[in-house]
């Protein structure tokens, strides 16, 4: 009787195990996070020049009224340094920025989302968001450690069209699967965002909680939602092909152009409308903040298509 | 000013960006090389610093004194703005004995302008000091070679002039721009601060959007600075100075 037992239960065993190990693997992508070349239809270019030129100074004018855009800034409290920095340096150019916490902090106001789970946080963010939106068109994800710079997001999509469904920013494949990174900010337009939402009540294709033992980073289960609804990523690039959603500081990447590029290090670095850097200290995005904003060469006029204003109180910009 | 060690390690790097801008380079060093360099008869080491100034400004005069109407003496990690040094000096006179720099209060009564940050002379600033070590009126009687060449310039009737711009920022910088923009709470003048002839301020309003020059600038921040200056930029932006 024991022995027979002691087959089932070693069965029993086996078996469980045999699933777990399924299970995990089933969820398990694999580690080529690859930057492949395949997807070079997946990627959306700054108009140029000339593009730019085609269009009459009234639809110009028109576009550059109507292209407004709401940033949603994922913050907490234990990160009080960085959501500091990031309102008193770039989402100040922000047409609209809220900041959603998980939970309130003496210091500094923010939309308390009350929630402890950063995919379901995501999740009302973007919801909140998108019921707030009134006329504004095109939304910007990020963390408080990346740094944007909002002109030439407005830029980047200029002439497109926020009806139809764009989900922009660093596109990185994980196996099968093409999504935008988190750290180097999310373009949505509002059609992307509108099939988002109304994706979310539908657990069986965009649950709260992750399908498998293994959970999926935010951008990845984003990426999956969006897949669902015909969305898919796309990578930003300047006319020239150059990324304009960069995962790393401006000092990584001239020392990585140091080392590819010796004899041209600026121009093989970074664009020169680059829209986001991350991974960079408070200090050095206030002084990128007088980079971008301020230090220039006196004399150079750049006769540019659109005008965008400086925000009312601020001076650092 | 450098010399044979940094040529590879910071020089090169200065010949890829900034010194680009200038109308006339010339690389000061104690070894005359096809970098190309100058060689000037000195020792190199900050103790021979002044005279190795000295011997530059000796040597210009002598060779290039009719190619320009300023003279800027900079260090192999100062970043410096042609355009924006350039923006200042339109509005003077290069015949007039003028001086320009950040200008420090210390040890000099009209003040002397910090070497690090870099500084300039008009053609008339370096006839005198030049003249004034033909005569024996300016002695190397010091090792520190902006002050000394401070005191120079005072025996010799040269002026100091206030470089800030019309909002009261300054352009020359002797530290990076992190020693200077982060905001701070109100504090009594920090130890980097002491020395500045006119009250300087904190954050933000500290320097030019036209900024001249930021010392200690090694080759990565040379090119970051680069990169800020020339090529990364707001697109459409209306820029409030």
């Amino acid at each position: 009787m024991l022995s027979e037992g002691g087959s089932f239960i070693k069965g029993m065993l086996i078996g469980g195990i045999f699933c777990l190990v399924l299970s995990l693997l089933s969820s398990f992508s694999p580690v080529t996070e690859s930057r492949t070349e395949e997807h070079h239809h997946h990627h959306v270019k700054a108009a140029s020049k000339d593009e730019l030129q085609q269009l009459s100074d009234g639809r110009l004018q028109e576009l550059n009224n109507q292209l407004q855009v709401y940033c949603v800034i994922m913050v907490q409290p234990k990160n009080l340094l960085y959501w500091a920095t990031a309102l008193d340096t770039w989402t100040k150019h922000c047409d609209k920025a809220a900041f959603y916490t998980s939970e309130s902090s003496k210091a500094l106001e923010a939309i308390n989302l009350k929630e402890k789970d950063d995919w379901v946080r995501l999740r009302k963010a973007l919801k909140h968001a998108y019921e707030n939106a009134g006329d504004i068109r095109w939304f910007f994800v990020a963390e408080p450690s990346t740094f944007a710079i909002i002109e030439n997001l407005k830029y980047l999509v200029l002439t497109k069209d926020p009806e139809q469904p764009f989900y922009l920013g660093k596109a990185m494949k994980s196996g099968e699967l093409e999504y935008v990174e988190f750290n180097s900010g999310i373009v949505l337009s509002y059609e992307a965002l509108r099939r988002l939402v109304n994706v979310f009540p539908d657990e069986g294709k965009c649950p709260e909680t992750g399908r498998a033992l293994w959970k999926l980073s935010n951008d990845k289960q984003l990426a999956e939602c969006l897949k669902f609804t015909g969305v898919f990523a796309e990578n930003g690039e300047d006319v020239h092909g150059k990324d304009l959603f960069n995962s790393k500081g401006v000092e990584s990447l001239i020392k990585e152009s140091m080392n590819q590029n010796p004899n041209n290090v600026v121009e093989g670095c970074c664009s020169d409308m680059a829209i986001t850097f991350s991974d960079m200290s408070p200090n050095q995005m206030q002084v990128m903040m007088f980079g971008v904003y301020r230090l220039r060469p006196y004399g150079h006029d750049f006769h540019d298509l659109l005008t965008f204003y400086p925000p009312k109180g601020s001076d650092n910009d | 000013m450098t010399g044979p060690k940094n040529l590879e390690s910071r020089t090169k790097h200065l010949k890829q960006t900034w010194t680009k801008h200038c109308h006339r380079v010339l690389y000061m060093s104690s070894v005359k090389t096809d970098f190309p360099t100058v060689g000037l008869n000195v020792s190199e080491g900050r103790e021979n610093l002044y005279w190795k100034t000295i011997r530059a400004f000796q040597y210009i005069h002598q060779h290039h004194m009719d190619e320009a109407d300023w003279f800027l003496k900079a260090d192999d990690d100062t970043y410096v703005v042609i355009e924006n040094l350039q923006y200042i000096v339109s509005k003077l006179d290069p015949g007039k004995p003028l001086y320009l720099g950040r200008r420090f209060r210390p040890f000099i009564s009209q003040g002397y302008m910090s070497g690090g940050a870099g500084y300039v002379l008009s053609r008339e600033a370096l006839r005198r000091f030049v003249n004034g070590f033909h005569t024996g009126e300016c002695t190397h009687f010091s090792d520190i070679e902006d002050m000394a060449l401070g005191s120079c310039m005072e025996k010799m009737k040269v002026e100091p002039v206030d470089t800030r711009d019309v909002k009261g920022r300054q352009t020359f910088h002797p530290y990076p721009l992190d020693h200077y923009v982060i905001r701070q709470l109100p504090r009594a003048r920090p130890w980097h601060l002491l020395y500045d002839y006119y009250p300087p301020n904190e954050g933000p309003n500290c320097c030019s959007d036209f900024a001249v020059s930021f010392h200690y600038i090694y080759p990565v921040q040379q090119y970051v600075l680069e990169y800020f200056t020339y090529h990364l930029r707001p697109y459409g932006y209306f820029y409030r100075y």
